[in-house]
Protein backbone atom coordinates (compact mmCIF):
# COMPACT_ATOMS: atom_id res chain seq x y z
CA UNK A 1 0.00 0.00 0.00
CA UNK A 2 3.00 2.30 0.35
CA UNK A 3 2.64 3.51 -3.24
CA UNK A 4 -0.78 5.04 -2.56
CA UNK A 5 -0.39 8.80 -2.78
CA UNK A 6 -3.11 9.45 -0.18
CA UNK A 7 -5.11 12.61 0.30
CA UNK A 8 -3.37 15.72 -0.99
CA UNK A 9 -5.09 19.08 -1.24
CA UNK A 10 -3.87 22.67 -1.45
CA UNK A 11 -2.92 24.30 1.87
CA UNK A 12 -5.25 27.21 1.08
CA UNK A 13 -8.39 25.14 1.62
CA UNK A 14 -7.24 24.16 5.13
CA UNK A 15 -6.58 27.79 6.03
CA UNK A 16 -10.02 28.82 4.76
CA UNK A 17 -11.75 26.07 6.77
CA UNK A 18 -9.68 26.98 9.81
CA UNK A 19 -10.85 30.60 9.54
CA UNK A 20 -14.43 29.46 9.02
CA UNK A 21 -14.27 27.27 12.15
CA UNK A 22 -12.96 30.25 14.13
CA UNK A 23 -15.84 32.42 12.95
CA UNK A 24 -18.44 29.73 13.68
CA UNK A 25 -16.99 29.13 17.17
CA UNK A 26 -17.13 32.85 17.85
CA UNK A 27 -20.79 32.88 16.76
CA UNK A 28 -21.67 30.01 19.08
CA UNK A 29 -19.85 31.76 21.94
CA UNK A 30 -21.78 34.96 21.20
CA UNK A 31 -25.07 33.03 21.49
CA UNK A 32 -24.19 32.54 25.15
CA UNK A 33 -22.61 36.00 25.58
CA UNK A 34 -25.77 37.81 24.47
CA UNK A 35 -28.02 35.50 26.52
CA UNK A 36 -30.12 34.32 23.59
CA UNK A 37 -32.75 32.05 25.15
CA UNK A 38 -35.38 29.47 24.24
CA UNK A 39 -35.88 27.87 20.85
CA UNK A 40 -33.72 30.47 19.05
CA UNK A 41 -30.77 29.57 21.32
CA UNK A 42 -31.15 25.83 20.72
CA UNK A 43 -31.59 26.29 16.97
CA UNK A 44 -28.50 28.51 16.67
CA UNK A 45 -26.38 26.15 18.82
CA UNK A 46 -27.37 23.16 16.65
CA UNK A 47 -26.79 25.01 13.35
CA UNK A 48 -23.29 26.16 14.35
CA UNK A 49 -22.49 22.72 15.81
CA UNK A 50 -23.50 20.81 12.67
CA UNK A 51 -21.70 23.30 10.39
CA UNK A 52 -18.48 22.95 12.40
CA UNK A 53 -18.76 19.16 12.62
CA UNK A 54 -19.49 18.95 8.89
CA UNK A 55 -16.47 21.05 7.95
CA UNK A 56 -14.13 19.05 10.19
CA UNK A 57 -15.36 15.70 8.89
CA UNK A 58 -15.62 16.70 5.21
CA UNK A 59 -12.42 18.72 4.77
CA UNK A 60 -10.00 18.07 7.65
CA UNK A 61 -10.78 14.33 7.75
CA UNK A 62 -11.06 14.20 3.92
CA UNK A 63 -14.37 12.34 3.90
CA UNK A 64 -15.61 14.58 1.05
CA UNK A 65 -13.01 12.96 -1.23
CA UNK A 66 -13.42 9.35 -0.05
CA UNK A 67 -15.20 6.59 -1.97
CA UNK A 68 -18.90 6.05 -1.27
CA UNK A 69 -18.08 2.57 0.13
CA UNK A 70 -16.21 4.18 3.05
CA UNK A 71 -18.77 6.97 3.54
CA UNK A 72 -21.54 4.39 4.00
CA UNK A 73 -19.49 2.46 6.56
CA UNK A 74 -19.07 5.69 8.54
CA UNK A 75 -22.57 7.14 8.33
CA UNK A 76 -25.11 4.30 8.14
CA UNK A 77 -24.30 2.99 11.68
CA UNK A 78 -25.03 6.46 13.08
CA UNK A 79 -28.74 5.87 12.46
CA UNK A 80 -28.62 3.50 15.47
CA UNK A 81 -27.52 6.47 17.58
CA UNK A 82 -30.42 8.55 16.27
CA UNK A 83 -32.81 5.80 17.39
CA UNK A 84 -31.15 5.67 20.84
CA UNK A 85 -31.44 9.45 21.25
CA UNK A 86 -35.14 9.37 20.32
CA UNK A 87 -35.87 6.51 22.73
CA UNK A 88 -33.93 8.09 25.61
CA UNK A 89 -35.64 11.44 25.08
CA UNK A 90 -39.04 9.74 25.44
CA UNK A 91 -37.77 7.79 28.45
CA UNK A 92 -36.33 10.94 30.08
CA UNK A 93 -39.60 12.85 29.69
CA UNK A 94 -41.57 9.93 31.11
CA UNK A 95 -39.25 9.65 34.15
CA UNK A 96 -39.55 13.42 34.70
CA UNK A 97 -43.34 13.31 34.75
CA UNK A 98 -43.53 10.34 37.11
CA UNK A 99 -41.06 12.10 39.45
CA UNK A 100 -43.15 15.27 39.35
CA UNK A 101 -46.25 13.28 40.26
CA UNK A 102 -44.83 11.00 42.97
CA UNK A 103 -41.76 12.64 44.52
CA UNK A 104 -42.21 16.41 44.56
CA UNK A 105 -43.22 17.89 47.90
CA UNK B 1 -10.40 20.20 -6.29
CA UNK B 2 -9.09 16.74 -5.61
CA UNK B 3 -5.63 16.07 -6.92
CA UNK B 4 -5.61 12.57 -5.51
CA UNK B 5 -3.49 10.30 -7.66
CA UNK B 6 -4.57 6.71 -7.38
CA UNK B 7 -2.06 4.00 -8.11
CA UNK B 8 -4.95 1.61 -8.51
CA UNK B 9 -7.17 2.69 -11.38
CA UNK B 10 -9.97 0.19 -10.66
CA UNK B 11 -11.53 2.53 -8.08
CA UNK B 12 -12.91 5.05 -10.54
CA UNK B 13 -16.65 4.37 -11.00
CA UNK B 14 -18.61 7.08 -9.17
CA UNK B 15 -21.63 6.90 -6.84
CA UNK B 16 -23.72 3.86 -5.95
CA UNK B 17 -22.53 1.92 -9.01
CA UNK B 18 -18.95 2.47 -7.89
CA UNK B 19 -19.77 1.24 -4.40
CA UNK B 20 -21.40 -1.92 -5.76
CA UNK B 21 -18.35 -2.48 -7.96
CA UNK B 22 -15.94 -1.91 -5.04
CA UNK B 23 -17.78 -4.53 -2.99
CA UNK B 24 -18.44 -7.11 -5.72
CA UNK B 25 -15.24 -7.03 -7.78
CA UNK B 26 -12.29 -9.26 -7.01
CA UNK B 27 -10.35 -6.67 -5.03
CA UNK B 28 -10.29 -5.10 -1.56
CA UNK B 29 -13.51 -3.23 -0.83
CA UNK B 30 -11.95 0.00 0.45
CA UNK B 31 -9.49 2.08 -1.54
CA UNK B 32 -7.46 3.18 1.50
CA UNK B 33 -4.40 1.82 3.34
CA UNK B 34 -5.42 -0.81 5.91
CA UNK B 35 -4.15 1.32 8.79
CA UNK B 36 -6.43 4.16 7.76
CA UNK B 37 -9.45 1.86 7.51
CA UNK B 38 -8.68 0.45 10.99
CA UNK B 39 -8.42 3.99 12.40
CA UNK B 40 -11.78 4.86 10.84
CA UNK B 41 -13.41 1.77 12.37
CA UNK B 42 -11.89 2.61 15.76
CA UNK B 43 -13.19 6.18 15.44
CA UNK B 44 -16.65 4.84 14.57
CA UNK B 45 -16.65 2.77 17.77
CA UNK B 46 -15.42 5.81 19.70
CA UNK B 47 -18.27 7.83 18.19
CA UNK B 48 -20.64 5.34 19.76
CA UNK B 49 -18.96 5.68 23.16
CA UNK B 50 -19.23 9.47 23.20
CA UNK B 51 -22.77 9.36 21.77
CA UNK B 52 -23.81 7.07 24.58
CA UNK B 53 -22.24 9.40 27.16
CA UNK B 54 -24.00 12.42 25.70
CA UNK B 55 -27.30 10.54 25.39
CA UNK B 56 -26.96 9.47 29.04
CA UNK B 57 -26.36 13.10 29.93
CA UNK B 58 -29.46 14.13 27.96
CA UNK B 59 -31.51 11.49 29.76
CA UNK B 60 -30.51 12.49 33.32
CA UNK B 61 -30.85 16.19 32.52
CA UNK B 62 -34.36 15.67 31.12
CA UNK B 63 -35.51 13.55 34.05
CA UNK B 64 -34.06 15.48 37.04
CA UNK B 65 -36.52 17.66 38.98
CA UNK B 66 -33.89 19.94 40.62
CA UNK B 67 -32.52 23.09 38.97
CA UNK B 68 -29.79 22.45 36.39
CA UNK B 69 -26.77 24.71 37.13
CA UNK B 70 -26.23 27.46 34.53
CA UNK B 71 -22.95 26.47 32.78
CA UNK B 72 -22.50 30.05 31.61
CA UNK B 73 -22.09 31.14 35.25
CA UNK B 74 -20.40 28.00 36.60
CA UNK B 75 -17.58 28.35 34.06
CA UNK B 76 -17.29 32.16 34.25
CA UNK B 77 -14.00 33.79 35.19
CA UNK B 78 -13.00 37.21 36.54
CA UNK B 79 -10.34 38.60 34.21
CA UNK B 80 -8.86 42.03 35.05
CA UNK B 81 -12.02 42.95 36.93
CA UNK B 82 -14.32 41.89 34.08
CA UNK B 83 -16.85 39.11 34.56
CA UNK B 84 -16.46 36.86 31.50
CA UNK B 85 -19.04 34.06 31.10
CA UNK B 86 -17.70 30.76 29.74
CA UNK B 87 -14.44 32.43 28.68
CA UNK B 88 -12.08 29.56 29.54
CA UNK B 89 -14.19 27.11 27.53
CA UNK B 90 -14.15 29.49 24.55
CA UNK B 91 -10.36 29.75 24.73
CA UNK B 92 -10.08 25.95 24.96
CA UNK B 93 -12.30 25.66 21.87
CA UNK B 94 -10.10 28.04 19.88
CA UNK B 95 -6.93 26.25 21.00
CA UNK B 96 -8.31 22.88 19.87
CA UNK B 97 -9.48 24.27 16.49
CA UNK B 98 -6.06 25.82 15.94
CA UNK B 99 -4.42 22.47 16.71
CA UNK B 100 -6.69 20.86 14.11
CA UNK B 101 -5.56 23.43 11.54
CA UNK B 102 -1.87 22.80 12.19
CA UNK B 103 -2.49 19.04 12.00
CA UNK B 104 -4.25 19.32 8.63
CA UNK B 105 -1.25 21.21 7.25
CA UNK B 106 1.17 18.68 8.75
CA UNK B 107 -0.58 15.94 6.73
CA UNK B 108 -0.10 18.00 3.57
CA UNK B 109 3.62 18.59 4.18
CA UNK B 110 4.12 14.92 5.07
CA UNK B 111 2.81 13.76 1.68
CA UNK B 112 5.09 16.34 0.05
CA UNK B 113 7.96 14.73 2.01
CA UNK B 114 8.78 18.00 3.73
CA UNK B 115 9.90 16.35 6.97
CA UNK B 116 11.05 19.50 8.76
CA UNK B 117 7.73 21.34 8.38
CA UNK B 118 5.78 18.16 9.20
CA UNK B 119 7.63 17.72 12.48
CA UNK B 120 7.30 21.41 13.42
CA UNK B 121 3.54 21.40 12.74
CA UNK B 122 2.99 18.09 14.56
CA UNK B 123 4.95 19.41 17.54
CA UNK B 124 2.84 22.59 17.48
CA UNK B 125 -0.30 20.41 17.42
CA UNK B 126 0.92 18.39 20.39
CA UNK B 127 1.83 21.56 22.28
CA UNK B 128 -1.61 23.08 21.70
CA UNK B 129 -3.18 19.78 22.80
CA UNK B 130 -1.07 19.78 25.97
CA UNK B 131 -2.13 23.35 26.75
CA UNK B 132 -5.76 22.28 26.27
CA UNK B 133 -5.27 19.53 28.86
CA UNK B 134 -3.58 22.08 31.15
CA UNK B 135 -6.57 24.43 30.94
CA UNK B 136 -8.89 21.50 31.60
CA UNK B 137 -6.88 20.61 34.71
CA UNK B 138 -7.28 24.23 35.84
CA UNK B 139 -11.03 24.06 35.20
CA UNK B 140 -11.38 20.80 37.13
CA UNK B 141 -9.35 22.16 40.10
CA UNK B 142 -11.50 25.31 40.19
CA UNK B 143 -14.75 23.31 40.19
CA UNK B 144 -13.49 20.81 42.76
CA UNK B 145 -12.40 23.66 45.07
CA UNK B 146 -15.90 25.13 44.72
CA UNK B 147 -17.35 21.86 46.00
CA UNK B 148 -18.45 20.19 42.76
CA UNK B 149 -18.36 16.41 43.18
CA UNK B 150 -19.71 13.55 41.04
CA UNK B 151 -22.47 13.06 43.63
CA UNK B 152 -23.28 16.68 44.66
CA UNK B 153 -22.59 20.33 43.91
CA UNK B 154 -23.57 23.66 45.45
CA UNK B 155 -25.27 24.97 42.29
CA UNK B 156 -28.19 22.57 41.80
CA UNK B 157 -28.85 19.14 40.30
CA UNK B 158 -26.36 16.50 41.48
CA UNK B 159 -26.31 14.96 38.00
CA UNK B 160 -24.36 18.00 36.76
CA UNK B 161 -21.18 16.88 38.51
CA UNK B 162 -21.35 13.23 37.50
CA UNK B 163 -21.94 13.94 33.80
CA UNK B 164 -19.37 16.78 33.79
CA UNK B 165 -16.54 14.68 35.20
CA UNK B 166 -17.40 11.64 33.10
CA UNK B 167 -17.73 13.39 29.73
CA UNK B 168 -14.96 15.99 29.98
CA UNK B 169 -12.73 13.47 31.75
CA UNK B 170 -13.10 10.94 28.97
CA UNK B 171 -12.48 13.62 26.36
CA UNK B 172 -9.43 14.92 28.23
CA UNK B 173 -8.08 11.37 28.33
CA UNK B 174 -8.44 11.21 24.55
CA UNK B 175 -6.57 14.51 24.14
CA UNK B 176 -3.79 13.26 26.43
CA UNK B 177 -3.50 10.03 24.45
CA UNK B 178 -3.46 12.09 21.24
CA UNK B 179 -0.58 14.24 22.50
CA UNK B 180 1.44 11.10 23.26
CA UNK B 181 0.51 9.56 19.88
CA UNK B 182 1.52 12.76 18.03
CA UNK B 183 4.82 12.97 19.90
CA UNK B 184 5.72 9.37 19.07
CA UNK B 185 4.87 9.72 15.37
CA UNK B 186 6.55 13.16 15.05
CA UNK B 187 9.74 11.72 16.54
CA UNK B 188 9.69 8.86 14.03
CA UNK B 189 9.06 11.28 11.13
CA UNK B 190 12.03 13.35 12.30
CA UNK B 191 14.24 10.25 12.24
CA UNK B 192 13.18 9.34 8.71
CA UNK B 193 11.47 6.13 9.80
CA UNK B 194 8.73 6.54 7.15
CA UNK B 195 10.91 7.41 4.14
CA UNK B 196 10.37 3.92 2.67
CA UNK B 197 6.96 3.13 4.16
CA UNK B 198 5.24 6.30 2.98
CA UNK B 199 3.52 8.99 5.03
CA UNK B 200 -0.06 7.66 5.32
CA UNK B 201 0.67 7.36 9.06
CA UNK B 202 0.58 11.15 9.44
CA UNK B 203 -2.87 11.27 7.84
CA UNK B 204 -4.01 8.45 10.17
CA UNK B 205 -2.69 10.32 13.22
CA UNK B 206 -4.47 13.40 11.86
CA UNK B 207 -7.77 11.49 11.68
CA UNK B 208 -7.53 10.68 15.39
CA UNK B 209 -6.66 14.29 16.25
CA UNK B 210 -9.50 15.78 14.19
CA UNK B 211 -11.87 13.32 15.83
CA UNK B 212 -10.88 14.63 19.28
CA UNK B 213 -11.67 18.15 18.00
CA UNK B 214 -14.95 16.88 16.54
CA UNK B 215 -16.07 15.40 19.87
CA UNK B 216 -15.28 18.72 21.57
CA UNK B 217 -17.63 20.51 19.13
CA UNK B 218 -20.48 18.33 20.39
CA UNK B 219 -19.49 18.61 24.08
CA UNK B 220 -19.20 22.41 23.73
CA UNK B 221 -22.67 22.64 22.17
CA UNK B 222 -24.54 20.19 24.40
CA UNK B 223 -22.82 20.51 27.76
CA UNK B 224 -21.54 24.09 27.92
CA UNK B 225 -23.97 26.03 25.72
CA UNK B 226 -27.30 24.18 26.01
Amino acid sequence: MSETAGQQHPIGIYLKIWLLLFVLSTFSYLVDFFHVQGYLRWTLILIFMFLKAGLIVAIFMHVAWERLALKYVLFVPLSAIAVLIALMAIEGDYTFFTREIFFDP
Amino acid sequence: MSIQTDSNSSYTAPGIDGMVEDWSADKQAFDVPWGKLMMWIFLLSDTFIFSIFLTGYMNVRLSQTDNWPNPSEVFALEIAGHHMPLILIAIMTFVLITSSGTMAMAVNFAYNRDRRRTVILMAATALLGASFVGMQAFEWSKLISEGVRPWENPFGAAQFGSTFFMITGFHGMHVTAGVIYLTVIARRVARGYYEDKGYAIVEITGLYWHFVDLVWVFIFAFFYLW
